[in-house]
């Protein structure tokens, strides 16, 4: 075991991906002597070559429509796309080509092709460096869509998405590159839990939050404070938004009975949209009360200085938790009142 | 060797400024550019070019009649650019690879494609009309111009493998507009891939002339990008074979991308649901038919006391069976079952998808049962 960033965890993934199989090739724009913007492809290009670590014109559609023609070839390209809100460009190559190859063939071309994106906010970045756009692809067939939020299971889960014979969008929360953890860099990659699988990192009775990338931090933060309040909250870390697994979180909801799901994307149409119409397809005779969502408002990503309050934070969370939990809200008539009173 | 240039596109100053061998009245002209990279070209080799012409023409009326009598769904004719796909298909050699668009039937067929796959993907069969390793040719691409990165990213990796290919992309003129296309240039130069760009200029984007995509040809925007080109004749078989045979030189010997443009024109409409009546003059299309690619070689062979009656009816018969076969293959496909559509999504168990296809499998069952 050893302490390090998320960022440097991934980097060592990279690296142990890259000696693993010579047909991985990494693509982007800086990650070669600078190591990318941030740091995440550092010193790579010294020990792998340049053949290897390609530093791209600066171009998203081409640095995307490039790696499919290698994965024709047989590569496994790893392409990072330098920040979340540039991906667009590169939109089209992702769901028209990327994602539907393989069903277009019927499984005779693959395409395993991993696209890391530095995501979503919370550092008080400029314009177009923020954004969470997973849903777009979550709502894209033939994408697997992870989000990772801890250095160990970054570590592992970027070596899986890389081994996948699938393509698979990878979150990286920005937010969280310089956030330290355990990471056992022995550990045989074959013991590690599937990037698929969803993961309880706190239990709790009295209601479920569920979340993802940097906001499972927030959770925690929320669920240490609710245990003074007497409430006991669970934690899940769904890792996978696509597929979703529903058996982990289907399991914690007949539980508890209660559900939060929490994200920093927009609500319309969202991840916790989805989650929550799936429990109440699975689970609904469990509900004690109405599943809630908190998230991102439905705006554009606002100005950094705004960004906190468009950020789901821990108080916005255990208010959401007082409304499963059928206590005083900010939508219950406690709220009225003491607005009256002021 | 620099492209002819003009400033402006117009179509009359097109015919002339593009390099051939053979005149659209079948005299042969001497070009010193093309020359030599045809002069191992005997007749017989011609009558081939000729027959692979009839051949591919025939497979298309075949698609048209097929798509009218309700069997496909759509069809793209590439009734008139014969010349300009078979003269730069038949430059390939077997391990190259190629990424073509939607209309590019010619070049299918001249890798060896079997009768149905020409039909597969406009009846809606399968998403892919063939497979790929088989024919060395990616899925047809209906996306405009994707497919140039494909071809430069394959092209990388023939770079990286140290392997002795070339990666071709085809795609029309309204293609060069994309940011794709353009990125796929700037790709190519910069790595040297092996990859030659083949522009069929086909004058026509659906209903957009070329004049709306560029004002100056498109031959001349390769060197901007530092990619040597050519603007040929494309209606010229010989010519788009000697080109291509220059454009793969240059690919293979290591010096990095060329570009082709093929100066050509659609005869037919877009695809089978357009109406070219409604933005393209009849006088237009008289002038192009006066070109035509297999009247001008067989004007050629003509003269040349080469084209003999047995090689008129043999190729006649050839092109009505290979017709006969592609019909019967594509009214003898079996769709595949109701769950099949669920096949192939991901290449790993996908657990979302998985219970999504048990839910239709427990729904479809009940009508068995019933
Ligand atoms: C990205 C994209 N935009 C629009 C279309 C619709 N479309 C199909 S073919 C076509 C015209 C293409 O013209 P060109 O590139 O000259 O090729 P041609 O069909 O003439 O061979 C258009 C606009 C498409 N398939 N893809």
């Amino acid at each position: 075991m050893v302490q390090m960033t998320m960022g440097k965890a991934l980097n060592a993934g990279l690296r142990q991906a890259m000696r693993d199989d010579d047909k991985v090739v990494l693509m982007g724009e800086d990650i070669g002597a600078l190591g990318g913007v941030f740091r995440i492809t550092d010193g790579l290009q010294d020990e792998f070559g340049a053949k290897r670590v390609i530093d791209t014109p600066l171009a998203e559609s081409g640095i995307v429509g490039t790696a499919v023609g290698l994965a024709f070839r047989g590569y496994r390209p790893v392409v990072e796309i330098q920040f979340d809100g540039f991906i667009y460009p590169a939109f089209d190559q992702i769901v028209s080509q990327v994602a539907k190859l393989h069903y277009r063939t019927q499984g005779r071309v693959k395409m395993p092709i991993t696209i890391r994106v530095p995501w979503a906010g919370g550092i008080g970045a400029a314009e177009h460096h923020s954004e969470s756009n997973e849903a777009y692809f979550v709502h894209t067939a033939g994408l697997r869509v992870i989000a990772v939020s801890d250095p160990q299971d970054a570590y592992r889960c970027l070596q899986q998405a890389i081994a996948s014979d699938d393509p698979v969008i990878f979150f990286e929360p920005k937010r969280l590159y310089h956030h330290k953890g355990e990471v056992d860099l022995e550990a045989p990659l074959a013991d590690a839990p599937p990037m698929g699988l969803a993961r309880v990192v706190r239990q709790g009775s009295d209601a479920t939050i569920i979340t993802y990338g940097a906001m499972v931090r927030t959770a925690l933060d929320a669920a240490a404070a609710a245990e003074d309040e007497g409430i006991s909250l669970e934690v899940i870390d769904l890792r996978s938004l696509s597929p979703v697994d529903y058996e982990t979180v289907s399991a914690s909801v007949r539980r508890t009975g209660r559900v939060v799901v929490a994200h920093e994307a927009s609500r319309e149409a969202g991840v916790a949209a989805e989650v929550i119409a799936s429990i109440t397809e699975f689970c609904f005779e469990y509900l004690e009360a109405a599943p809630v969502r908190v998230t991102g408002h439905d705006i554009p990503y606002p100005p950094a200085k705004l960004e906190k309050f468009h950020l789901p934070d821990l108080d916005r969370l255990l208010d959401a938790v007082d409304r499963v939990m059928d206590r005083p809200n900010s939508l219950s008539g406690a709220a009225d009142a003491k607005g009256a009173e002021r | 060797m620099s492209p002819h240039t003009t400033p402006i596109v117009d179509t009359e100053n097109d015919l002339e400024l593009t390099e051939r061998v053979i005149a659209p009245d079948g005299t042969r002209v001497a070009n010193p550019q093309l020359d030599r990279y045809i002069q191992d070209i005997n007749f017989q080799m011609l009558r081939d070019l000729h027959r692979d012409m009839v051949v591919v023409r025939r497979i298309d009326a075949e698609g048209v009649a097929l798509q009218r009598q309700g069997q496909l769904g759509l069809w793209a004719p590439c009734n008139g650019q014969e010349a300009a796909q078979i003269g730069t298909a038949r430059a390939l050699a077997a391990r190259d690879y190629v990424f073509p668009s939607y209309r590019e039937t010619g070049v299918m067929y001249a890798r060896g494609a079997a009768p149905g796959d020409y039909a597969r993907m406009w009846r809606g069969e399968e998403g892919a009309a063939y497979d790929p390793d088989v024919l060395r040719i990616a899925p047809l691409q209906i996306i405009i111009g994707a497919q140039t990165l494909h071809a430069v990213g394959y092209g990388l990796g023939i770079l990286h493998d140290e392997a002795d290919e070339v990666a071709v992309a085809y795609f029309g003129d309204g293609a060069t507009s994309q940011g794709d296309v353009n990125e796929a240039m700037v790709f190519a130069s910069s790595y040297r891939t092996p990859v030659v760009f083949v522009c069929q200029n086909n004058h026509w984007a659906i209903s957009e002339p070329v004049g709306l995509q560029s004002q100056y040809p498109l031959a001349g925007r390769a060197p901007g990008f530092g990619i040597p080109s050519m603007r040929v004749d494309g209606n010229d078989v010989l010519a788009s074979l000697a080109a291509m045979r220059w454009a793969l030189d240059h690919a293979r010997s290591g010096k990095g991308p060329a570009y082709l443009e093929m100066v050509t024109y659609r005869m037919g409409p877009h695809t089978t649901a357009d109406d070219p009546k409604r933005y393209r003059d009849d006088a237009e299309l008289a002038k192009w038919r006066e070109r035509d690619p297999i009247s001008r070689l067989e004007a050629y062979l003509q003269s040349a006391g080469e084209l003999p009656q047995e090689h008129l009816d043999a190729v006649q018969a050839e092109a009505d069976a290979t017709a006969r076969e592609m019909r019967a293959a594509c009214i003898g496909m079996v769709t595949r079952p109701a769950i099949a559509v669920f096949d192939g999504v991901y290449a790993e168990p996908h657990s979302g998808l998985e219970r999504e296809r048990d839910e239709y499998a427990a729904y479809l069952s009940t009508y068995e049962e019933a």
